[in-house]
């Protein structure tokens, strides 16, 4: 074409010498050349109309216009699915790639409509209202991408939620022309009603070479464990139905079975059961009067009585789930959305999302064999399981069930976790609800391990300027047997530190850090001179503990390693009349916080307190230079749910040096101050964490009349 | 005119040549960007999925009743049925190759099947059979069993292992009661040999349970199989060392990231993976060494990168690198399943994005599960029974926490409660408190004959506490029960149970009747006033895992007898506390019950004697932790204060040598000496203060 243009412009340089011959013969070949034009015009735009036009459908919405593609009967059919696949068999997690956040890529492929030669469409249905949700709930999440090259995932937009209303054969051709199929490799299929007639297969009978699975209704046998993901046969009433809130505690009915299709001899069986415990069961079934459609499915009768369905499920303890045809039943997601405990019979029955959720919590799982001893077994069941129960199954339901969405998501999550284990959601993550989230506590000091006493403790002073009395501190330390390390932190911008020679001779190792600001929360730096991993916090006036009385505190925090261990304890209290917390000093009979101007605690604390602390109480204490003992119980209580130690009688440090300053004014005005710090902190917290004991850690023979110089402790100090 | 004309055509010319471009090479290129551009803003980056306007179907049309078919035809039961007939061998799966009937008349017992003379048996086997028949599954009676397990030797099926057992196919096939492997399970280490370490055991093992070490997913059957751990057979049979880790530091990094020191392989299954791992290697806080060292041949395989390898390799020494190391590379080896090589390049970055926090909870789970399930032969056999026992419980079993959480399956019994708030370990993790009452049970041995008897003090005093909730009278005294009127008007119920072979252990029966958290183990002549019991009960609300309360005794290693001793002497340390006068866990009534095995407890009921010491053994043994002793009270006995002229068993001689012999024998049982000691009391927080008694919440504790 070009070389025909280059000629053309050639032409009027020839033109002079034209003859009539030379007209003809130019006109000729114009019109070839327009012809050849047209041409060129129909073969670039004929092939890219299909694609064109579907362009117009996505901006108009609608999915009749998607493109249409036809199958040839001689395209290839994928294979059947592979039972030995395996993460490592049969996807490519290397295509998912280490990336920062831990996440894979999913790509969507564009919606088209498949038809066989004849015009026929591969599925009844088309696109399903549910499938298009999960579609736009992946589309729409941080899990999605549109570029294919990046993708780890790949999700046909090839609707098979439901088996029954697919061509088997054409569906998978239309799997295979997918253009990144290959083999089905890092592909997704979600399907909720696998099998037909008569014999029900557990999973999707499309052939699908090593597509991922995420099935509705797997047996043991056709479950690829750690490869298929077992979802919940979502059910539209789900969408439809808000059901009132419900507390967990007794029903009306024990046991309510609702399942409409229910085979005679399970049925039979269920009747029987009712005949002997009566009223506690409630056996329903559809209503025979009433038409099929939207309406009959949410009516269920007993001998002519109507009941709405799925608010009946509420009035029930317990209910059944038993298996159909298929072994996954929406059923199950009516039952969870009412709070109500299923009771699953379905033999080797895959539950959903069985690979993460403790399903022991939520649910009752009976062998179908053992259906006449229902009532038995759930009888055995205490109440407070039941009610934990009932929470926890209508947890399940808003958290994995509620909508196509939470299903779909869910999916993703669990292949994304087997894709980053290092980085998966853990037990609790999964399975606690929000409520036990909040309460529950999540320390990694765990482990009920006494530490061994000859590493020691790192005491660490915080200073100002008071250098004699830091100096006195020192030396009193030292004296304590367990004593590893000394680490004075210099609070004081303005003013050196003295010189080594002028510091108290001890026998072990002090370092003096300086600090950038003078900010409370130096104290609790985890600096790398902490090589234990007990610390002494210790104020530079502290001078009337005994040696003694230290090295009890060391060896009650090693039973304790997971406590604050301090000695002057406080209590918060809640004020009544003015409606909020209190700050409560001494000579209470209850202790919930212990003061850090002498405290042991676990350095972990440290880095939990400089880098971890919640909302902005670090800046708060800082500004106010108040409170970092507060807020350093707060949190220690926060994570590990448990109270602080207090050890011996110590009620208050007195130190000669601020007996002049401890007027009864400042006294009031320190008392509202702290009160205020316990009000901000538990707003920040959301919560009131702190726990209230009343007792204290005394020595075994602590008051005993026994010979002073046989005891472990004799110099305990008095208040 | 001609001019014209040229001029025409010439323009004509133009106008096609500038047609061409414009549909031809030219413009195509910006058509494809704008299509694109428009295809972009058709996929909004936010909306990527259109949002179909149109009416959708719903993909399960209402008029759906898929059963209606399968009613008609197929019975549920015969479906079963059909399983079981289909899926066998490879498919097994306890629905169709394991027979429930067995296991439902008397429960999960194992039988294991007589030796035969001329057998040998290897150490380890032999471990795991002894363990069997030590644990409360066994059963002599094949009858009764739900669970056989071979006597022939099937750990090492390595042809070339000298441990290797001969003609397996034949001596299986005679075994009467092997029923083509039903309800059998096979425990097996080594399978396979050089070169291609398949694992196929070279006998046919039908519809057996195999628990194996190193079992591939492709082979494992899920939900039928075992994948136990590969153990030595200096693997201990009994108790266990604890895991290593003594300190928390923070940060939790130590002196190497990642280490690795191994055989290279050169060649074969495996060998890629272990080949790679030089790459990763840096020699400072990656240290991953192979040796090429392998096998008789291996000079011939040697390749350029062998002899630095191996001089390297000398360099470091494992156990200090065990040690010294936040992580442990565990790359695959002949045996073991996949194990990619590209992974384990990977890894380096993958565990230095590994938070603190997550380390050192990563770190203590490891060592929970070392001492949990992997530390003696006898916890790695009795997981694997647990295991299987779950399965046959099926509602009953234990949830994952119960799995994954201190103190393990092992000590948490789904039998109990499926309920994780009935047991003292979870309350933290459920966000939940213990029941805010308590039970006390009172152990009677003598008649009631005076209204001055102690025992009816103590049901006045016991009985005024605010979080009593009922008194249980155990009843175990020859005399008949004694009148209802007999006993002193209270407000709370008391409960007089008799007990029928009245026995020491009874006292710790898991009765019904006791429906709070919190049991008040009492001795009939204890002395306790009703402030002491309220602050026991306070304590314990703090420490529901523990045993919490008042006489307190000590044990110690004596090393001139080389036995464990007890004391009862004043000491600055203890590491029990009584149960006559004690709170702790309803739940451990339970464990005593059921997990300890009867020649202990029969023990305990001849002598009438140790049962407080077996408790605290038990306790600790959950725990891990030392009990906790509350207040300054030492006597806490009337007896013990002399004012009762009554023999008591305390008066007996006999009595204290027996408890010396209680010790050493129940030391052995566990394996290891569980008690802890702990140097501190709890006391009130103003005990003993210079302040105002009025001000003192727990005032009567302070008289002695």
């Amino acid at each position: 074409m070009y070389a025909s243009g280059k000629y053309s412009s050639r032409g009027p340089a020839l033109i002079p010498r034209m003859k009539t011959k030379h007209r003809i013969y130019y006109i000729a070949l114009f019109s070839v050349v327009l012809l050849g034009l047209i041409a060129t015009g129909m073969f670039q735009f004929w092939p890219h109309s299909i694609e064109s036009s579907a362009e117009w459908t996505l901006e108009k919405g609608s999915v009749h216009d998607a493109p249409l593609i036809r199958l040839p009967a001689s395209s290839p059919i994928p294979e059947r699915g592979d039972l030995s696949c395996r993460m490592h068999t049969c996807f490519d997690v290397y295509r998912c790639g280490y990336n920062p956040k831990n996440k894979i890529k999913v790509y969507i492929y564009p919606l088209q409509r498949f038809v066989d030669e004849f015009g026929v469409p591969i599925s009844s249905t088309g696109l399903s209202r549910e499938y298009n949700d999960l579609l736009s709930a992946i589309s729409d999440s941080d899990f999605y991408t549109d570029d294919v090259t990046r993708a780890c995932l790949f999700i046909p937009s090839i609707d098979v939620l439901n088996q029954n209303s697919l061509r088997i054969r054409e569906t998978a051709q239309a799997l295979a022309m997918l253009p990144r199929w290959d083999k089905g490799m890092n592909h997704l299929l979600f399907n909720m009603l696998p099998g037909g007639p008569p014999d029900y297969n557990t999973a999707l009978d499309v052939p699908r070479d090593r597509a991922l699975l995420a099935g509705g209704g797997f047996s043991t046998w056709t479950y690829r464990q750690g490869y298929d993901v077992s979802i919940p046969v979502y059910s539209p009433l789900s969408a439809d139905v808000m059901l009132p809130e419900r507390q967990p505690g007794p029903r009306r009915y024990f046991i309510l079975s609702s399942q409409t299709a229910i085979h005679r001899e399970y049925r039979a069986e269920l009747e029987r059961l009712k005949e002997e415990n009566g009223e506690a069961l409630l056996l329903l079934d559809k209503c025979s009067n009433l038409s099929q459609g939207a309406a009959s499915a949410r009516k269920r009768c007993y001998k002519g009585q109507v009941y709405d369905y799925p608010q009946i499920l509420q009035e029930s303890s317990f209910c059944v789930v038993l298996r159909g045809a298929r072994l996954g039943q929406a059923a199950l997601s009516d039952v969870l959305q009412a709070g109500c405990v299923p009771v699953i019979l379905a033999d080797s029955y895959i539950l959903p999302f069985s690979e993460v959720l403790d399903w022991k919590r939520a649910s009752v799982v009976i062998p179908e064999e053992k259906l006449s001893e229902m009532y038995t077994i759930l009888k055995s069941i205490p109440h407070r399981q039941v009610e934990e129960m009932q929470r926890q199954a209508h947890w399940f339901w808003e958290a994995y069930f509620s909508s196509m969405k939470a299903i779909g998501l869910t999916t993703l999550q669990i292949v994304n976790d087997r894709i980053y284990p290092y980085a998966a959601r853990t037990y609790e993550q999964w399975n606690n609800p929000p409520v036990v989230k909040w309460s529950s506590v999540n320390s990694p000091l765990f482990l009920p391990l006494i530490p061994p006493r000859a590493p020691g403790f790192t005491a660490v002073v915080l200073t100002y300027d008071r250098v004699e009395s830091l100096f006195r501190v020192i030396t009193e330390i030292s004296k304590v047997p367990s004593l590893a390390k000394l680490l004075v932190v210099w609070n004081n911008q303005n003013k050196s530190p003295p010189e080594e020679s002028l510091w108290p001779k001890v026998g072990v190792p002090l370092k003096v850090v300086r600090t950038k600001e003078n900010k409370l929360s130096n104290r609790f730096f985890p600096y790398d001179e902490i090589e234990t991993e007990a610390v002494l916090a210790i104020d530079d006036d502290i001078i009337m503990l005994t040696s003694d009385e230290l090295q009890f505190g060391y060896e009650v925090w090693r039973e304790f390693p997971d406590r604050l261990v301090g000695y002057p304890g406080r209590l918060h209290l809640w004020d009544h009349e003015m409606g909020k917390w209190k700050y409560e000093s001494e000579w209470t009979n209850e202790v919930s916080m212990v003061l850090t101007g002498a405290a042991f605690y676990h350095k972990y604390f440290n880095y939990l307190y400089t880098y971890k602390m919640p909302g902005d109480i670090k800046n708060w204490v800082d500004a106010h230079m108040n409170c970092e003992d507060i807020a350093m119980n707060f949190l220690v209580a926060n994570i590990t749910g448990k109270a602080p130690i207090k050890v011996t009688p110590r009620k208050k440090f007195k130190c000669p040096e601020c007996t002049a300053i401890d007027g009864l004014s400042l006294d009031q005005t320190h008392m509202v101050e702290r009160s205020e710090c316990i009000n901000k902190f538990a707003s920040v917290f959301g919560t009131m964490p702190l726990k209230v004991v009343e007792h204290r850690a005394d020595p075994v023979l602590y008051k005993d009349d026994f010979p002073e110089k046989l005891k472990s402790f004799p110099n305990i100090g008095s208040l | 005119m001609q001019a014209k004309k040229r001029y025409l055509i010439l323009l004509s010319a133009g106008a096609c040549l500038a047609l061409l471009f414009y549909l031809g090479g030219v413009e195509l290129p910006a058509a494809r960007r704008s299509r694109q551009d428009r295809s972009r803003s058709g996929y909004r980056p936010e909306q990527p999925w259109p949002h179909y306007s149109d009416p959708l179907h719903g993909f399960v049309p209402w008029d759906q009743t898929d059963t209606e078919d399968y009613n008609l035809h197929i019975s549920a039961r015969q479906k079963r049925d059909v399983n079981r007939s289909v899926y066998r061998g490879k498919r097994c799966r306890m629905d169709s190759c394991f027979d429930f009937s067995l296991c439902q008349k008397n429960g999960f017992k194992v039988y294991v099947y007589p030796q035969q003379k001329g057998e040998k048996i290897s150490e380890s086997y032999q471990n795991i059979l002894s363990t069997i028949e030590g644990s409360r599954f066994y059963t002599s009676d094949p009858g009764q069993a739900c669970l056989f397990v071979l006597s022939l030797d099937t750990l090492d099926r390595d042809q070339l292992s000298p441990q290797y057992v001969h003609n397996l196919k034949t001596k299986v096939q005679s075994l009467p009661l092997w029923n083509d492997g039903r309800n059998h399970l096979i425990f097996n280490l080594y399978s396979g040999t050089w070169p291609d370490y398949t694992e196929d055991l070279g006998f046919d093992i039908g519809q057996a349970m195999l628990a194996k070490a190193s079992i591939g997913a492709e082979n494992f059957r899920p939900r039928f199989d075992v994948s136990i751990p590969l153990f030595s057979k200096e693997h201990p049979r009994t108790g266990g060392e604890r895991g290593f880790l003594k300190y928390n530091t923070i940060p939790p990094f130590r002196k190497y990231m990642l280490v690795f020191k191994g055989k290279r392989y050169l060649t074969g299954i495996g060998s890629d993976t272990r080949n790679a791992l030089y790459h990763v290697h840096n020699a400072e806080d990656v240290v991953l060494l192979t040796t090429c060292k392998h096998g008789k041949d291996w000079q011939k395989h040697k390749d350029a990168r062998c002899d630095k390898d191996n001089a390297e390799y000398d360099k470091y020494d494992y156990k200090e690198m065990l040690h010294n190391s936040t992580f442990c590379l565990v790359p695959r080896g002949r045996r073991l399943g996949s194990f990619r090589f590209l992974e384990a390049l990977q890894i380096p970055t993958t565990v230095r994005s590994i938070h603190q926090d997550k380390i050192l909870s990563l770190r203590q789970q490891t060592q929970f599960l070392w001492e949990a399930y992997f530390s003696s032969v006898e916890k790695i056999v009795l997981t694997t029974l647990e295991i299987i026992q779950d399965r046959v419980l099926e509602h009953g079993s234990r949830s994952s926490l119960m799995w994954n959480s201190h103190p393990g399956g092992l000590f948490a019994l789904p039998q109990y409660s499926g309920y994780l708030g009935d047991f003292p370990f979870y309350y933290a993790t459920l966000g939940i408190k213990p029941y805010p009452k308590f039970t006390a049970v009172i152990h009677a041995v003598s008649p009631l004959v005076s209204q001055s008897q102690p025992i009816l003090k103590l049901l006045v005093a016991v009985a005024k506490s605010q979080y009593c909730a009922q008194i249980i009278v155990l009843w175990n005294c020859d005399k008949p029960l004694p009148a209802k009127h007999r006993w002193p008007a209270t407000s709370v119920p008391v409960i007089v149970i008799e007990g029928e072979n009245k026995v020491m252990s009874s006292r710790f029966l898991p009765y019904e009747t006791i429906v709070t958290d919190a049991v008040l183990s009492l001795d009939e002549d204890t002395v306790l006033s009703t402030t002491e019991v309220d602050f026991a009960f306070t304590v314990w609300q703090s420490f529901p895992e523990r045993i919490v309360g008042y006489p307190a005794r000590s044990h110690f290693w004596d090393s001139n007898k080389e036995r464990w001793g007890y004391t009862s002497k004043w000491t600055n340390d203890y590491s029990m506390v009584l149960t006559g006068a004690a709170m702790f866990h309803r739940y451990y009534h339970y464990l005593y019950t059921h997990y300890l095995p009867t020649s202990l407890k029969n023990m305990v009921d001849q002598l009438a004697n140790c049962e407080d010491i077996l408790m605290n053994f038990l306790v600790s043994a959950v725990t891990k932790l030392p009990p906790i002793k509350i207040t300054q009270k030492k006597q806490y006995k009337e007896t013990m204060m002399g004012q009762s002229s009554r023999a008591s068993r305390w008066a007996d001689p006999d009595h204290f040598a027996q408890r010396q012999t209680c010790m050493n024998k129940f030391a052995s049982w566990f394996g290891a000496m569980p008690l802890v000691h702990s140097q501190m009391r709890l006391d009130p927080v103003l005990f003993k203060d210079q302040v105002s008694i009025l001000r003192k919440k727990y005032r009567d504790i302070e008289r002695l």
